[in-house]
């Protein structure tokens, strides 16, 4: 995959030499009879902004909790900046939280909030109240200083909340879905002034978030999450473009899944027997044998809609359009094939077309052989 | 069937619980000697009060003795509501939950005739307390208050967000600075309430009282009573009133309190 021109060292986790700054290593977490983490392996840069995606339960909130310090691995070790954190208490832990219910303590004024953590480092008051009063003013809510958090709105409770958790310089802040309680629009917002505040302190980000969109616009690099395991990790456009696995490949964006057997392996190009798509060119990859099963994906905005067929087209597909949707800047098609077969393709919508394709209608569906993405699992 | 039979049903439960209290209030303000013969209105029972040595002596007694049993019921029925719910599963978790709620159902009976076998064991071994007074009373009212206060704390310390104290925490405060700082003052209202509940409580207290008190320390309800088995004087009434005035007033409080602290963590 050839990404743009980024100065290598932005990107430190492609250069095997670089010293991970947060070492996760077979980390395990159980409560009772139920393994919340299964012995997970993450390695961290620093200036990094790394988020942790996966549905609810899947523990990405307990390994956070564990970076935190609030619970103890069963198993494993973490490290950060080069510190063994085993039996470090969170209040002597170099990092700082975000909570998810922000935590704001209710009988303090935002000020005081702020202050609490620089109060604690043993700073004189007139020092924590200055530094509080710039956080305030980065987070744009100096003149709210004297308000109780049940004087303010979600979004700016929010903004307390990171200004708090920011004041004492940390390490490593952890965010546990830090946007989840805002509604969209501010949400959308939020979400890039957190990459600029980000970028600005230099502080190394985790962020446990649910939300698929809000890993892909912030993160420098997602770990997908899954039954305490870490499924893959890696850039967005990676977990997006190259998935490992059918659960990143569906948990990441809308995804078509086919299942076949490998027919022909020639080194240009592979051809699959797909019981609903019959066959199908697929990019080659190594380490496939005649007759194994995979799955083909491919994402919906990759197929080319049109009504006669596509010439020169390698694979293409009859269907009526079973569904549609205007959504504006694109066009999402459900489209049923002869062999049964429901699939989701998009057009974006580039041009004020006359006579759009519609409900009902027959259409062709072609796609290149290198859209597909062979998975084995 | 609807449109009568539900006032009338709270009108005869409101007839049936505070009717005696009501005739009470009024025969306060009665001329009589006779306490259920009307004679006119009249303040006379109330200034007779004030004048009656032996009552105003007990009321000093109970009254100290509610605030000191009301201020140590709070500390140790706060930390107890503490260690139950902060302190996860410990050994003898369960033991100590129906320790600290058994004061709650045990007959005041058990609990004074207990508590006096203790304090006379005690001063047999130990020599204190010497001999029983304001001390062993303000002893036996704290246990039982602190059951009370135990569970009013310990249903707000549940209601209250955990990250709160983690947040504190993790801003660098160690565990009791956490205590002091975050949750005494958000549970605080809770405490308040427990307090005056606890007051309250040992203000009305006559069975345990008449087990553990001695000579010299009768607390007000034991005056009370021994004075109406003697027959029912007016200043009873009027005594009786005032009282009823004091609960009123801190069983509103109480409850505002606890509805405000209710509130605030919603």
């Amino acid at each position: 995959m050839d990404g743009p021109a980024i100065a290598a060292d932005t990107r430190p986790w492609r250069d095997a030499a670089a010293r991970p700054f947060i070492s996760v290593h077979g980390v395990t977490k159980t409560f009772g009879d139920f393994t919340a983490v299964s012995d997970v392996d993450l390695d961290i840069y620093k200036g990094e902004l790394f988020c942790l995606l996966g549905e609810s339960g899947c523990g990405k909130s307990t390994l956070l909790r564990m970076l935190a310090g609030f619970e103890q691995p069963t198993a494993g070790s973490i490290t950060i900046d080069g510190e063994d954190m085993a039996r470090v208490p969170p209040d002597r832990r170099p990092t700082n939280m975000m909570f998810q219910s922000y935590a704001l303590f209710p009988h303090m004024s935002v000020e005081k909030n702020v202050a609490y953590g620089l109060l604690r480092e043993g700073l004189k008051k007139s020092e924590a109240y200055a530094r509080a009063g710039d956080m305030l003013r980065m987070v744009k809510l100096e003149k709210l200083a004297r308000r109780k958090p049940d004087q303010l709105s979600g979004g700016q409770r929010q903004r307390v909340a990171l200004a708090r958790s920011l004041v004492k310089r940390p390490k490593l802040l952890l965010l546990d879905e830090p946007l989840g309680a805002l509604d969209k629009k501010l949400r959308e917002e939020t979400q890039f002034e957190l990459i600029k505040i980000q970028e600005t302190l230099g502080v190394t980000f985790i962020v446990v978030t649910h939300d698929q969109d809000e890993a892909m616009t912030l993160a420098t690099r997602i770990g997908v999450m899954k039954d305490g395991m870490i499924e893959q990790i890696g850039e967005p456009r990676e977990i997006y473009e190259t998935p490992r696995s059918r659960f990143v490949a569906d948990f990441i964006g809308t995804v078509n899944l086919f299942e076949g057997t490998v027919e022909a392996a020639a080194p240009d190009m592979m051809r699959i027997a797909s019981p609903e798509l019959g066959d199908v060119l697929m990019p080659p990859q190594e380490g496939l044998t005649r007759g194994q099963q995979v799955w083909g994906a491919v994402r919906p905005e990759r197929f080319t809609l049109s009504r006669k067929r596509p010439e020169g087209a390698q694979n293409a597909w009859e269907g009526v359009v079973e569904e549609m949707g205007y959504i504006g800047h694109m066009s999402q098609y459900r489209v049923r094939l002869a062999s049964g077969a429901l699939i989701r393709a998009s057009q974006s919508n580039r041009m004020r077309e006359e006579a759009p394709i519609s409900w009902d209608e027959r259409v062709w569906l072609s796609v290149p052989p290198a859209a597909f993405r062979v998975l084995t699992q | 069937m609807r449109g009568w039979f539900l006032p009338m049903a709270v009108a005869l439960g409101f007839i049936f619980l505070y009717a005696p209290i009501i005739s009470l209030v009024v025969f306060s303000f009665n001329d009589s000697r006779l306490v259920t013969v009307w004679g006119g209105f009249s303040t006379r029972w109330y200034g007779e009060l004030l004048r009656d040595r032996q009552i105003l002596g007990s009321a000093w007694i109970s009254l100290q003795v509610a605030f000191w049993s009301a201020n140590l019921a709070v500390i140790v029925g706060t930390l107890g509501a503490f260690v139950l719910t902060r302190f996860g599963g410990f050994t003898g978790r369960l033991l100590l939950t129906g320790m600290i709620t058994a004061p709650l159902v045990m007959p005041e009976v058990i609990t004074g005739l207990s508590l006096l076998l203790l304090f006379v064991s005690m001063e047999l071994t130990l020599g204190w307390p010497a001999g029983r007074g304001l001390t062993t009373i303000i002893i036996a009212h704290t246990t039982f208050c602190a059951a009370f206060v135990a569970v009013i704390a310990q249903s707000r310390l549940r209601q209250m967000d955990e990250s709160l104290e983690e947040a504190a925490r993790d801003l660098g405060a160690g565990p009791v600075r956490v205590f002091f700082d975050i949750t005494l003052p958000v549970i605080a209202p809770a405490l308040v309430a427990g307090w005056l509940l606890a007051f309250t409580l040992s203000l009305d207290d006559l069975v345990i009282a008449s087990f553990v008190s001695g000579p010299g320390a009768s607390t007000l309800p034991m005056v009370i009573f021994s004075k109406v088995r003697l027959g029912v004087s007016p200043d009873v009434n009027a005594l009786a009133t005032i009282i009823i005035g004091f609960v009123l007033v801190a069983v509103i409080i109480a409850g505002w309190m606890m509805r405000r602290a209710a509130r605030k963590s919603a």
